[in-house]
């Protein structure tokens, strides 16, 4: 009977691994992360400096820029391999197709900018190339893979600058926005509890009282977002407002975005 | 009496499967085949694209007095091969795209030729109008191949759902046919392997 258990784990195992050698694409991050790196050639630390970055700019701009590197992409060309993958994790938001997938394999020493749909026009092929042969490739020749990374987000940052922005920001300069909002904490705080007590005086459970701090609490948070990515707007380098962030929350996840084929790579 | 009415009423309802199963398949090939002659829209443009570039890729190179014409009128000749084959959307069969990725292919090949033969030439290599062009050249060429991909994955579902009972005596009464996709290049059967 051991021997029976014993053996169909064995089976299982080896059939769970037979799956993922199968799958010449890895399963797409989980929890999400932009920066994934399969080869550890970044140190931990550098992974969490991209990640953070680029997290603050998915946020404020809701356009995905992934880091990928790999060891090897076999039979595929690295654009065909990019496209692929960046279709399968789906990186950029359906809607705006705005994401863009920097692909490096490490062994085969090539890699890849694949621009989104909706990225296109922001990063045409010619300033994909020009990122790729002037700050990619010049410094993984030299291993510092870091640096080139860093610098290539932050090129494209600048490039895309303006194309997207997140959903939630106010328009600038709409003063009729803020007594509206103003009023609205008036009725939240002040009028919604005061017909609440009256209503809930019989019932002292506490049970519905949850339910509109919780309300209340979402509103707030929303309301700070909103105010948050104003700011954020009046900044046009795309990079520099990102400090007053709050520490809070990762990557949410990639939204369904599609390639079609734009973008450029390079060996080094 | 009752007798006499069931077998009618199982007539009936036999009717009503048949009739609403060949209108549910009805529909679903003229959607899949919409959806098809979208992404055959896409292989065109891309391929048109293509086709674009070359005139100004031609006259770069020709810049350079010394440049072979042989490699040149290659590329010019394939350009209007492949230019003067256009597919309607309607008429999607295996021979026509077979055709079709015939002349494209030859295109390809010139063009690829070409590319070669700039290697001998250093000026040229380096001149900025012509490094813009490559770079463009080779973002249609990734387009093209996402649209490829597409439109082969689209077809290969409708081919099967086509050949499939009951669809296929559905498909033959309405007159769906099998449609061509892109065959494979050479030499991309033998695979290494991906490592993550």
């Amino acid at each position: 009977m051991q021997k029976r258990i014993l053996l169909l784990f064995l089976i299982n195992i080896i059939s769970i691994s037979f799956l993922w050698a199968q799958s010449d694409f890895p399963p797409s991050p989980n929890p999400p992360r932009l920066v994934n790196d399969f080869t550890q050639t970044l140190s931990p630390s550098e992974i969490s400096q991209l990640e953070n970055k680029l997290v603050a700019y998915n946020d404020s701009t809701s356009s995905q820029v992934s880091i990928v590197m790999i060891r090897s992409i076999g039979p595929y060309d690295i654009s065909d391999y990019a496209f692929k993958l960046g279709d399968l994790w789906g990186i950029g938001r359906k809607d705006k197709e705005n994401g863009i997938l920097i692909l490096a394999a490490m062994e085969d020493r090539k890699v890849f900018i694949a621009t989104g749909y909706g990225m296109e026009g922001a990063v045409p092929d010619i300033l994909a190339k020009r990122i790729v042969d002037q700050l990619i490739v010049p410094n993984f020749k030299m291993e510092q893979y870091y640096t080139g990374l860093d610098k290539a987000t932050d090129m494209i940052f600048k490039l895309a600058s303006g194309e997207y922005q997140a959903d939630k920001v106010v328009s600038k300069g709409n003063h009729g926005g803020a007594i509206v909002f103003f009023l609205f904490f008036l009725f939240l705080f002040v009028i919604l509890p005061m017909l609440k007590n009256r209503k809930d005086n019989d019932n002292h459970m506490g049970g519905k009282g949850g339910g509109i701090d919780l309300f209340t609490s979402i509103m707030l948070a929303n309301l700070l977002r909103g105010g948050g990515g104003g700011k954020f707007g009046d900044f046009s380098s795309g990079r520099g407002g990102f400090g007053g962030r709050s520490g809070g929350g990762g990557f949410g996840g990639f939204g369904g975005g599609s390639f079609g084929g734009g973008g450029a790579g390079g060996s080094w | 009496m009752k007798k006499f009415l069931i077998p009618i009423i199982v007539l009936v309802l036999i009717g009503i499967f048949v009739y609403t199963k060949a209108v549910g398949v009805y529909n679903q090939f003229v959607q899949t085949e919409e959806t098809i002659n979208g992404e055959w829209a896409e292989v065109e443009t891309q391929y048109q694209r293509r086709a674009d570039l070359i005139p100004n890729l031609v006259n770069t190179v020709k810049g350079y007095a010394d440049f072979e014409q042989e490699t040149l009128t290659g590329v010019i000749e394939a350009r209007s091969k492949a230019t003067s084959i256009n597919i309607n959307a309607e008429n999607l069969t295996p021979e026509k795209i077979a055709e079709f990725q015939q002349a494209q292919d030859q295109l390809s090949g010139a063009l690829s030729r070409l590319l070669v033969t700039v290697e001998r030439y250093p000026d040229l290599k380096a001149n900025q109008n012509f490094l813009e062009l490559q770079a463009q050249l080779e973002g249609t060429e990734n387009r093209i191949a996402v649209a490829r991909r597409n439109f082969n994955q689209s077809v290969q579902a409708y081919n099967s759902n086509l050949r499939t009972f009951p669809n296929n005596i559905f498909a033959g009464w309405y007159g769906f046919d099998r449609k061509g996709y892109f065959e494979a290049s050479e030499g991309s059967e033998n695979a290494p392997t991906v490592q993550f």
